[in-house]
């Protein structure tokens, strides 16, 4: 194993103690003078179009300085879904529309002298509706329901879109002949999952600051995982040439995919240029509820055919999924549900994915960490949990024997990508058996196991499982550069397009700049998420900053040091191909001639030759390893009530190298209690008329300290040979476990099982009240 | 309206308007440690301490906190002179985005000087109105266990 001497140390987090210290900047926190505050109305309606807006009532507001709504904004139609150009998503979106599609769509914004008068006025708005019917039910919506996109929507890549039939996104790829398969298998388990409506709750709500540089320029301070994304859409939406315009990242209070959405910046942007004044809008939390983005719900029937000996023949997958009222991520969430599930298995010859979204008047879904994989995995791990009970196999043993191997590949890989074809690719990394061995021996698997363990009066124990991979960035689309350059002490900048969320990407990109150079990580200085001074990066979403980032980094820091080791050969007079560089310095193979890097840098900078000792990459991936994850837990279920508790989670995790094993845990126990919280209580509900009503903390329950259970992560290092020291990516997947784990204990404690999330305690009731009827009428 | 706060030791004379809140005014003036995650009172991230109590700032009027002694996380350390609190959470790898990470210091602050060796359990019960997305919480607890050791050794 080769010594490290930064890769998987414990490093500190190089923004920790600024945040800890309250000195780290988020977006709301910096100000400007004569700042507009910006406050949006919203539609109180689920679908109507706007015959009149009143600004009347305005008229007296001292303090209100202008009103933005359809009829004074021009109308561009695009995506806020903050991708890669073309966008996969419609563009199904304008600024402000004349009609309104969800309870929360946006109707005008006011911009004011204060916070408070902005937020007044926006109420005072006078809108005048006409209703139309509509729409919630996805599937309904698909039959005939009204149509909800603008009349001039249009896909921008070669896709399958009908607005007209409210079908926002269709994928369908097929391998081997799944119906034939199905029709001969000894037997077939057909089910139908839903997953639900879910809000990120990143604790930092959507912010925006436009304001101007010295010369004019626009530049626009956000909260966004996607700075050179939402440059693009800002110019394009106000009509201004990218290089006028300045996206700065500063520090951001979690994104989890929410902030992947473009959807504010344009509007700072709109009230900063007309009035030439820096403006502000900030989202309070039951905006952001109401109004951002949620994961999209979906509707999946799983069936399998099953063979004499036990093994899956046949699996097809006929997903629906609800976009809500814009078609964001409308495709490629969709497609994930299969490419980033089907491969798991892939001994299975015929397989079938077929996926709709569709439009409806609910609020919009976006980009979510798990990204379809997440529902998909729903379905895929109780799918399973069932066969392997019906076939009396031990579900470790068959996940060992079929998933994906290193060295093996899957036709899916090639067949479904982001939303076209995908890139196939052959695993080089893989270390899930061990995975599903250790997590197991983590929770004592066998001894739990169909055991039934009491657990107090009235409660039973079970134990699940569920097993899952991810990606690591978009092959072929994903790319991410860096530079870097010697200051004279030996210090080094290090500029990345990547954008850090929290999840401590400043850190681990320069650990691997810091592991090239061979210098203490304190040297590196990180600069990172500025369009202006850093260079491109797509942003941070589809598990891409490590593998995609961090190899641009690499690349980066390689080619400054052949760089620097020139110099050196010159210093010492002496042939470069000798000198390596060692703990802050370069020296020949047995030391006995050395200089620091300092030595170096003031050389170069000073002396001889001078010249400033600097270097750029770019990174594009061929292929996206997957991480792998085991995920185990143990519940205890009261079957009085239904309370379903979750006492221990393990998680056995793939993730390549770490770079940083405490950060990398981090991940994986923030994606883990996410997930468990989702699986259990989450829910985002409405009413007849689609109105959110839990928009707020007090009614939209998320898992607090008090109510986590014992969680075990365990890192299961292997070498992946593409990747930054070995590294894949780990943000993602360890959410994708929760959901059929504990769909799988609960069966495993009491015998049901919920096809339906989240598993409240009024879901569970019901249904060992059904098993209990069926019980006392001599049913199974 | 006006009032003289004196936060983190030191007097400010502050202008703010009858129905706004401690933390707005707070954070109106300089004081932007001190984060809004809700403004309802459910997330913890306002937290701070006032007179020694520890109070969601955005549930408290500013009228109601003039003359009074508040307490930020910057009153308990700075960048250059971290709190062992600050310190360990760093550490441990506990701080993720940060946003939760000023209102976890100050939860902690006040559960140790009243509870220098807390159980776990009595932790996560002190934690429990503070939300955290990122990071699992578990790394938090951990944190607070190694600080609230070093504290005790101090
Ligand atoms: S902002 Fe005060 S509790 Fe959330
Ligand atoms: S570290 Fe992000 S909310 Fe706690």
């Amino acid at each position: 194993m080769t010594e490290y001497q930064s890769i998987g140390k414990a490093e500190k987090k190089i923004d920790g103690l600024s945040l800890a210290t309250g000195t780290g900047r988020f977006t709301a926190d910096f100000t400007a003078d004569q700042i507009l505050h910006l406050a949006l109305c919203y539609s109180p309606h689920a679908h109507a179009l706007i015959r009149a807006v009143d600004l009347s009532p305005l008229e007296e507001m001292d303090g209100v300085v202008d009103v933005f709504y359809h009829a004074n904004v021009p109308r561009i139609l695009h995506s806020t879904a903050g991708q890669g150009y073309p966008e996969p998503s419609p563009y199904d979106a304008v600024l402000f529309d004349h009609k309104v599609r969800f309870v929360g769509d946006r109707v005008a914004m006011v911009a004011a002298e204060t916070r408070e008068i902005a937020r007044a006025a926006a109420q005072r708005i006078q809108v005048d509706y006409e209703m139309l019917e509509p729409v919630f039910d996805p599937v309904a919506a698909l039959a005939d329901g009204p149509q909800v996109a603008a009349e001039d929507a249009h896909a921008v890549i070669p896709a399958v879109y009908r607005p007209e039939e409210n079908l926002a996104a269709q994928v369908e790829i097929q391998v081997g002949n799944p119906d034939a398969e199905l029709a001969v298998a000894e037997f077939v388990e057909r089910h139908d999952y839903e997953t639900q409506y879910a809000a990120h709750c990143a604790l930092e709500p959507h912010a925006v600051l436009a304001t101007f540089d010295e010369n004019g320029r626009l530049v626009i301070i956000t909260s966004t995982q996607v700075p050179f994304h939402a440059r693009r859409i800002v110019s394009r939406l106000l009509q201004l040439p990218p290089g006028r315009v300045r996206i700065v990242k500063p520090r951001i209070g979690g994104g989890f995919g929410g902030k992947q959405e473009v959807f504010l910046e344009p509007l700072a942007a709109l009230a900063a240029l007309k009035h030439g004044r820096p403006a502000r809008l900030v989202l309070s939390r039951r905006e952001v509820f109401r109004s951002s983005r949620t994961r999209h719900p979906m509707q999946i029937r799983m069936s399998t055919g099953v063979g004499k000996d036990g093994r899956i023949t046949a699996l097809t997958m006929d997903a629906v999924m609800n976009t809500g009222a814009y078609g964001s991520h409308a495709l490629t969430v969709l497609s994930n549900a299969g490419s980033k599930v089907l491969p798991l298995l892939n001994k299975i010859e015929h397989l079938r994915f077929f996926g709709r979204s569709a439009y409806t008047n609910l609020p919009v879904g976006g980009a979510y960490r798990g990204y379809g994989a997440t529902q998909g995995y729903f379905a895929l791990g109780q799918q399973v949990d069932i066969i392997t009970r019906r076939t009396g196999q031990d579900i470790l043993k068959f996940y060992k024997t079929w998933h994906i191997k290193s060295g093996e590949t899957s036709p899916v890989f090639e067949a479904l990508g982001e939303g076209k074809a995908g890139v196939g690719q052959i695993i080089r990394s893989c270390t899930l058996s061990e995975c599903i061995d250790r997590g197991a021996a983590a929770l004592d698997w066998y001894a739990k196991r169909d055991r039934h363990l009491p657990a107090g009066k009235d409660r039973v124990k079970g134990v699940g499982m569920a097993v899952a991979m991810q990606g690591s960035g978009i092959p072929r689309v994903d790319m991410a550069s860096a530079a870097m350059k010697l200051n004279e002490d030996g210090s080094f900048n290090l500029h990345v397009g990547a954008t850090d969320l929290g999840t401590g990407s400043d850190t681990i990109l320069a650990q691997i700049a810091a592991e090239v150079l061979q210098v203490d990580l304190e040297r590196i200085v990180v600069l990172s998420s500025d369009t202006d001074l850093t260079p491109f990066d797509t942003g941070a979403y589809a598990s891409s900053t490590t593998y995609v980032s961090g190899n641009a980094v690499r690349l980066c820091a390689e080619s400054l040091r052949e760089k620097i080791v020139d110099v050196a050969g010159a210093m010492l007079q002496q042939d470069p191909a000798g000198l390596h560089l060692r703990r802050n310095g370069v020296q020949d193979a047995d030391g006995t001639r050395k200089l620091t890097i300092a030595e170096i840098a003031a050389c170069s900078l000073y002396r001889q030759n001078q010249v400033q000792l600097q270097a750029q990459a770019s990174f594009v991936g061929d292929e996206s390893p997957p991480p792998f994850i085991a995920q185990f837990a143990e519940v205890d279920v009261d079957i009085r009530t239904g309370r379903v508790v979750v006492t221990r989670f393990v998680s056995a995790v793939d993730c390549g190298q770490p770079i940083h094993p405490r950060l990398a845990e981090g991940q994986v126990e923030g994606a883990v209690v996410n997930g468990i919280s989702y699986a259990l209580c989450e829910e985002m509900l409405f009413d007849q008329r689609g109105r959110t009503t839990n928009a707020s903390f007090w009614d939209y329950k998320i898992f607090t300290a008090a109510d986590i259970p014992e969680l075990v992560t365990i890192l299961v290092e292997s070498h992946e040979e593409t990747g930054p020291f070995g590294a894949k990516s780990v943000g993602e997947i360890a959410i994708n476990g929760p959901l059929p784990a504990i769909a799988n204990a609960i069966v495993d404690a009491v015998g049901v099982r919920l096809f339906r999330a989240p598993f409240t305690q009024e879901r569970v009731f019901r249904a060992l009240e059904e098993k209990r009827r069926r019980e006392a009428a001599g049913g199974p | 309206m006006e009032g003289t706060f004196r936060i983190n030791g030191r007097h400010e004379l502050l202008e703010f308007s009858e129905r706004a809140t401690l933390l707005q005014v707070l954070r109106d003036n300089g004081h932007q440690e001190v984060k809004e995650g809700c403004a309802e009172g459910q997330c913890g991230s306002c937290l701070v301490l006032l007179d020694g109590r520890l109070v969601n700032s955005c549930q408290v009027f500013a009228a109601a906190a003039v003359n009074r002694e508040i307490t930020t996380v910057q009153g308990l350390g700075t960048i250059h002179a971290p709190h062992a609190i600050q310190e360990a959470l760093v550490e441990v790898g506990a701080v993720q985005c940060g946003f939760c990470t000023p209102g976890m210091v100050m939860a902690a602050y006040y559960l140790l000087r009243h509870h220098p060796d807390p159980s776990e359990k009595e932790i996560r019960r002190a934690l429990d109105g503070n939300l955290c997305r990122c990071t699992g919480y578990t790394k938090i607890i951990e944190g607070i266990r190694l600080a609230a050791r070093r504290m005790r050794q101090a």
